[in-house]
């Protein structure tokens, strides 16, 4: 009926060409034994041999997966029980209060959330570090997780519930083996989302990470701030590979859990 | 005992919107009020009002709402096409994947690309421009954040346009419309809610940048975020800087009520 045009598929091209040329461009010369991103002039493999030399760094990332992976954990248990806690809130003001509370952070600029989050942190007397860094990662991935979390447990049937009491099962019982089972995958991809939240983030972490602790996003920006020095586009590369390897995983884990729970982009 | 299990649900979350999310908002709001000697004062917001932050909220603004507007231009075409197409979820999948790369490689990558000697004035060398400066420029700051930006802006307006219901414009053009009232008249509208989502998405980090800031426009342009973060790193001026950080929350959420949001997933 309609003629196909061929300008969608042009103008998508080069939406892609565009959103994917600098990563390709910043794999590509880290294997240039040139040392500048404008000619290559040979293939080497001696930045990523640096990179692997390099301790301090090595140490950072350490730094950076064990910031995540904590801030990731901690931040989901807590953000399940909120939204238990939500789902069980007989009055809708305050269901709705919290709800809107909970909002708060998603919504938020970083520079606000780092700002607030420095003060907070010199006022309590908390040393600026890793202990900080994982208060504040866990204080911004806890609203996601909820968000995450909040549909399954509301599509769920009360009368599972109410079938499993009928039946004899404690309250324990009933969470641990109707509840969650049911809701996990809204659970993964919370723990997911808040996992690449705290990989990702630079500004929050700018602000409260003292002197002698930084994540990777902090130290490639102080390293970037000094010019261009293709052990970044080495480390590039492999956070790329890391980050496909990320979304595979999350991928085949919605998948298999059959429904994919809204995944992506929760920036609201 | 139900109950009590209940209770005891609420009380990390509670404890977590105590601490993290009213005491913050409450601290900053009570450090704008002092100076640098810690006197109780209104100075600071009177400060806001002087013609030097009045420029620079004005051109943080301005900075704001041109990459807001280039995003909306590039991401709606191509939010259109992409559920238009037979690989709809692979192709969003693919908008999606920069978006979860680290921003500080992609803002580093510009730093090549732009370069004197990079990829984007070979091009212009190539076509006869010739050689300019383009790292450090308003352009290549727009340039940057749009980028960057994108993906926000093109998920919520292709989940607006992916629910949208064929057989309306279909109907429409039985009716003798053209596509292009069509689109004025039935499309756009229809999907007006993703669009404002992916404004409220952009418009509001758009004014808090800080990090590309200094990267890509080397000082030169000077946002919200990047005045907060001096005031706070910096000059160590806390209550300026709290002050322009409340002025920042204000302004986001007259926004909020402007573009008129709607709680969405949860009822």
């Amino acid at each position: 009926m309609k003629k196909k045009s061929l300008w969608p598929k042009v103008y998508l091209a080069f939406v892609f060409i565009v959103l994917y040329a600098p990563i390709f461009y910043l794999t590509f010369y880290s294997f240039n034994s040139g040392g500048t991103m404008n000619d290559f002039e040979g293939f080497t493999l001696d930045w990523y041999k640096e990179l692997f030399q390099d301790t301090r760094l090595l140490i950072i990332v350490l730094n950076t997966i064990i910031i995540a992976l904590l801030s990731a954990a901690i931040s989901t248990i807590i953000g399940v029980l909120g939204a238990l806690a939500i789902v069980y809130m007989k009055k809708r003001a305050a269901k709705n209060a919290l709800l809107s509370l909970n909002n708060v952070l998603i919504v938020s600029p970083d520079v606000i959330i780092g700002a607030s989050f420095l003060i907070l942190f010199t006022i309590i007397g908390i040393k600026l570090g890793f202990t900080s860094v994982l208060l504040s990662h866990v204080a911004f991935s806890i609203p996601i997780v909820v968000i995450m979390v909040l549909p399954k447990l509301q599509e769920m049937s009360l009368s599972l519930i109410d079938a499993a009491r009928d039946l004899g099962a404690s309250h324990w019982d009933v969470l641990s083996k109707v509840i969650l089972p049911y809701i996990s995958p809204g659970i993964f991809a919370g723990f997911f989302l808040a996992l690449t939240y705290s990989l990702d983030d630079f500004a929050v972490t700018f602000f409260v990470t003292g002197n002698g602790f930084t994540t990777l996003s902090v130290e490639i920006y102080s390293l970037a701030r000094r010019g261009i020095s293709l052990n970044i586009n080495a480390l590039s590369t492999l956070l790329f590979l890391f980050t496909i390897l990320l979304v595979i995983g999350y991928y085949f884990i919605t998948k298999r859990n059959g429904r994919t729970a809204g995944a992506g982009g929760g920036n609201e | 005992m139900e109950n009590r299990a209940r209770k005891l649900y609420l009380i990390p979350y509670v404890l977590w919107i105590g601490l993290f999310v009213v005491t913050p908002i409450l601290l900053v709001v009570y450090y704008s009020f002092f100076d640098l000697n810690g006197n109780f004062t209104v100075a600071n917001y009177e400060k806001l009002f002087t013609p030097v932050y009045i420029k620079m909220i004005l051109s943080s603004f301005w900075y704001a709402f041109l990459i807001t507007a280039f995003c909306l231009l590039i991401a709606y075409p191509a939010a259109y096409f992409i559920t238009k197409s037979k690989y709809k979820q692979l192709l969003l999948l693919l908008i999606i994947l920069p978006s979860w790369i680290n921003l500080l490689l992609k803002a580093y990558a510009f730093l090549g690309i732009f370069s004197t000697y990079g990829a984007a004035n070979s091009f212009l060398e190539a076509v006869g421009i010739g050689t300019r400066q383009i790292l450090f420029t308003d352009f290549s700051f727009v340039f940057v954040a749009v980028y960057i930006f994108i993906p926000f802006m093109l998920l919520p307006i292709f989940n607006a346009l992916d629910k949208l219901n064929p057989t309306l414009i279909d109907a429409s053009r039985d009716l003798g419309a053209s596509a292009w009232i069509t689109f004025q008249k039935v499309v756009f509208p229809l999907t007006i809610d993703g669009v404002k989502s992916g404004v409220q998405a952009v418009f509001i980090p758009a004014l808090s940048l800080f990090m590309i800031t200094r990267l890509i426009a080397g000082n030169r342009v000077i946002t919200l975020g990047t005045a907060i973060e001096q005031h706070f790193l910096i000059t160590q001026d806390w209550g300026m800087g709290s002050a322009i950080a409340v002025f920042l929350i204000i302004t986001m959420v007259v926004i909020m009520v402007v573009t008129g949001t709607r709680k969405r997933g949860v009822q």
